[in-house]
Parts: C-alpha cells; sequence; structure tokens
C-alpha cells in the first residue's frame, strides 16, 4: 500500500521533520524534539498538520434525523454554528469510531473522523442511510480538505491575527466559517491537547500558505509524537489503542457523550442499556507509575496475587505532569480510583496507583 | 548526519564501545539516540552480572518507543552509570560522553576488535537509510 501525504508534507521535510505511517498517510513523528513540542503547546502555541483527518458531510431534510440514528450524542442540542464529540456505533455498542459532529444547520453537518477510519465510517454510514428512509446525502470529501490544529494558551492570538479579533468571541466546541486572507473555511475551538486551542479547516490549495502564516504568527510545528503525550495526558482516548470495534463508552469512562432517554434511538442503544443495567465488567482508569517503568500498550495489569485484572492500552512519561502514565481496562472490581495494581513490565510487577481522568486539565 | 568518532568500535545494534584501562565502557550511537527520539527510561543491570555477547542486558525507552541493549562482547559488569539511569534524557545530549551506560571486564579484550569500526558503522547508516 502506498502512503497518502497531506498538501503540506513538503513543507514538514523542508522543516526537518522525520516522517512515519499513521492511518495510511505520511505524517510528521516530530521536528525537534517531542518534549520541546509538548511543552510549547502547554505554555504557548503549537501547530499540527492534522490534514489526514475525515470530512463526511450529511446534508438533506434527513440529516439530522439521520445522525440521530448513526451517533450517541443527542444531535437535537446543538445548535448552527456548535460541534459535539460523539461515538458511532456498532449494533454490539462497540465503536466504528469516535468523530465531532458540526452542525451548519439543520440540514447540513460536517463529521470529522479519524485518518484510519475514514473508508470504514464512509461506507457504514452511507449504509445506515440507505437503509433507511432518511433524506439526505452521505458525501466524503476527505481527500479535498486540510486541517491544520493550532493549539495552546496562545493559540487565540495567533488564530486571531489572522483571522481578525472576532475569533474570541467562539465559545468551546463552537465555529464560525471564516477568512484566512484570500482563503475561507471553518474556524472551530476544538482540540485534542487539553489546551484552548482552533482547528482551522481549509481546501488543500490553501493549506501551505496557512501553514507558513501560522508558523510565522510564531506556533511550534508539533508532531504525532506529543499530539499523543498531550491527548494521554488530557484524558482523551485514541481510536485503535483505548477504544475499537470489542470497546462501548460505557467501558471507555464516555457516558457523558452517550445519550439513552428523550431521543430517537441510534445503533448500539439497546446493547449500551443492557450493559447500563448489568453495569461494564471493565473500565477505563488512569494508571500512574508508583515504581520506576513505563508501562505500554498491551501489557497486562495483575493484582497483588499476580492474577490479570486488566490491561493497559496506552501509556508514556507525560512531559508536562512529569509522571509515567497510562490508560488501561480494568476489571470493575479493581477499578476504584487510589487502589494499586500492578503493570507487568518485562515479566517484572511494576506497582502503579489507579488514577481518575484526567492527568492535566488547564487552569481556566 | 549523525556523529560517528573515528577513535570508537561499533555493533550492529548501534552500541558503542572504548577500551579505557582494560576496561569495556558501552554507549549508544548518536544515531541509536536519534533514532529513538527523547530517552525517558533506562534499565542497566547490576554491578557483577554475566553479559553475553548479542543477548539483551538492558532496555532504553523513549516517549515512543521500548529497545533492547545488547551486549557487545562476553563480560562481567564492573561499573554501571547510575547518573544516567537518574537523568536518561542524558543520552540525547552527550551519547559518547557523560551518558555512557556501562563498563565490562571483558571475557576476551580481543573480542573488541572484531566490532566495526567508524568505517565500517558509518557503511552500516548508510545502508540503513537507503
Amino acid at each position: 500500500m502506498t502512503l497518502k501525504r497531506t498538501p503540506l508534507y513538503d513543507c514538514h521535510v523542508a522543516a526537518g521533520a522525520k516522517m512515519v505511517d499513521f492511518g495510511g498517510f505520511e505524517m510528521p513523528l516530530k521536528y525537534t524534539s517531542e518534549t520541546t513540542e509538548h511543552m510549547a503547546v502547554r505554555t504557548g502555541v503549537g501547530v499540527f498538520d492534522v490534514s489526514h483527518m475525515g470530512e463526511v458531510f450529511i446534508e438533506g431534510q434527513g440529516a439530522q434525523a439521520a445522525l440521530q440514528r448513526l451517533v450517541t450524542n443527542d444531535v437535537a442540542r446543538i445548535k448552527d454554528g456548535q460541534a459535539m464529540y460523539a461515538g458511532l456505533l456498532n449494533e454490539k455498542a462497540g465503536f466504528v469510531d469516535d468523530v465531532i459532529v458540526y452542525r451548519f444547520s439543520a440540514e447540513r453537518f460536517l463529521v470529522c473522523v479519524n485518518a484510519g477510519n475514514q473508508d470504514k465510517d464512509f461506507i457504514w454510514m452511507r449504509a445506515v442511510v440507505a437503509a433507511s428512509a432518511l433524506r439526505c446525502t452521505v458525501r466524503n470529501e476527505g481527500p479535498q480538505w486540510s486541517q491544520l490544529a493550532v493549539q495552546g494558551p496562545r493559540a487565540v492570538d495567533v488564530v486571531a491575527g489572522l483571522c481578525g479579533d472576532s475569533v474570541r468571541a467562539i465559545e468551546g466546541y463552537h465555529f464560525v466559517q471564516g477568512a484566512f486572507g484570500a482563503a475561507r473555511g471553518i474556524v472551530a475551538r476544538t482540540g485534542y491537547t487539553g489546551e484552548d486551542g482552533f482547528e482551522l479547516y481549509v481546501k488543500n490549495a490553501d493549506a501551505p500558505a496557512l501553514w507558513d502564516a501560522v508558523v510565522a504568527a510564531g506556533a511550534v510545528p508539533c508532531g504525532l509524537a506529543c499530539r499523543d503525550t498531550l491527548r494521554l495526558e488530557a484524558g482523551m482516548c485514541l481510536y485503535g489503542n483505548d477504544i475499537d470495534d470489542d470497546t462501548t463508552p460505557l467501558e471507555a469512562n464516555l457516558s457523558w457523550i452517550v445519550k439513552l432517554e428523550g431521543r430517537p434511538p441510534f445503533i448500539g442503544m439497546e446493547a449500551l442499556q443492557a450493559q447500563k443495567a448489568q453495569g461494564p465488567q471493565r473500565l477505563l482508569r488512569g494508571l500512574v507509575m508508583v515504581e520506576r517503568g513505563i508501562a505500554r500498550h498491551g501489557y497486562d495489569v495483575v493484582d497483588e496475587a499476580g492474577k490479570k485484572i486488566g490491561v493497559v492500552t496506552s501509556g508514556t512519561q507525560a512531559p508536562f505532569v512529569n509522571k509515567a502514565i497510562a490508560f488501561a481496562y480494568l476489571d470493575r472490581a479493581h477499578s476504584d480510583v487510589s487502589s494499586s495494581v500492578f503493570v507487568l513490565i518485562r515479566d517484572k510487577p511494576v506497582k502503579a496507583a489507579v488514577q481518575k481522568l484526567p492527568f492535566y486539565k488547564r487552569s481556566a | 548526519m549523525s556523529k560517528i568518532p573515528a577513535d570508537l568500535k561499533y555493533t550492529e545494534e548501534h552500541e558503542w564501545v572504548r577500551i579505557e584501562d582494560g576496561v569495556v565502557v558501552v554507549g549508544i550511537t548518536d544515531h541509536a539516540q536519534s533514532a529513538l527520539g527523547d530517552v525517558v527510561f533506562l534499565e542497566l543491570p547490576p554491578v557483577g552480572r554475566k553479559l553475553l555477547k548479542g543477548k539483551a542486558f538492558g532496555v532504553v525507552e523513549s516517549v515512543k518507543a521500548v529497545s533492547d541493549l545488547y551486549a557487545p562482547v562476553d563480560g562481567d559488569v564492573s561499573e554501571v552509570n547510575n547518573l544516567i539511569v537518574d537523568a536518561p534524557e542524558g543520552l540525547n545530549k552527550d551519547p559518547y560522553g557523560a551518558a555512557w551506560l556501562l563498563k565490562l571486564k571483558p571475557a576476551n579484550a580481543k573480542d573488541v576488535d572484531a566490532l566495526l569500526d567508524a568505517a565500517g558503522y558509518t557503511a552500516l547508516l548508510a545502508k540503513i537509510a537507503k
């Protein structure tokens, strides 16, 4: 399989990025040091090329009803210009993907999906709509759009410098259609870092000039390595690591994106209701290593007696909180916050404390 | 381009060695630290441990990756650099100097001669880059 490239590929190579395969795309892992880039986002401003993310438009009279059928969150609760995080589930309530739904109007929505899932999601959404009597179209515009995530406490200054001071008034999880110089696009106050920030959607041809302008305004180019450590500190799931076709939102600490009452049914709802009544058997929790060691994806978690009680889904040495942290699914009986567990690191049990997510929360 | 000092010997696993008063000093190369990225964890064997050439003796972890460290020659660990265990980020700054990993009393000092010289290691890296 040949890897796809984003319109910013040449910018990354020129900036000295180390490139890696991610979700079928050749993406920058880092430019200088992942730790430096991480700290730039926590204390200043960084910019990520997230053009690999997919954009699916759902349009027509039945658009809102189609989304209500497709996702876990109640799409009727957002207004024009508002966005919402949601799960796209299969019948067993496992994640097909986790997505952000943007509402332009009751008849026009954008669904931002993960890079590696975009073909699967598009086929899924189209099949669900086709099987219904709903009048709407599902269009994959992923290949035409680029996306830049400008993140950090100074992100608002950089974006205001490009688009005007009116962007300062955009609330979290809201967006406007705006202008970047000669280009037009979407300015959304969303992100995946735990910081204030924006995601800027433009057509591919406009992406390199926007990237250059954002970097010239002082944003530090940031790669996927620090995107991963930032989202881990902020307690956000990564599809393929922490959630997948076999994990449900109730298990993944994401019950806040599930609305079971006062709304039309969605795919996976019955399975979730059953799981809720019974209580999930495993729960996603944070781990902080108490003894020296770094828990990694796939490592087993055991109790004092050495019995397996869970598995690590993500882990790293977190640059800003300065601790070795991890996400793990733990058997419900062992998921109490502040209890002690052990991560098997190279066959050696290493002590960790169970903690509530997130590990990092920005001060308001 | 990564630095490859002319006076060191190298392994195909990206370790370097230097003989110092009959003892073999072991570290990882500039290429290795650069490929790993920011190093955040290091696990080394205790003094006295017998190492076997080509066998894993420890682990180095960066933010993204876990890598084994392999013994360049047979020998007994005579000293461990605990300063670098406590502050492994030093491996990114000075891999050939302050960030040496351990010292070995070699079972046979001549074993070091069989390792790659700087030219051989340069050629290896060129091959990897292709």
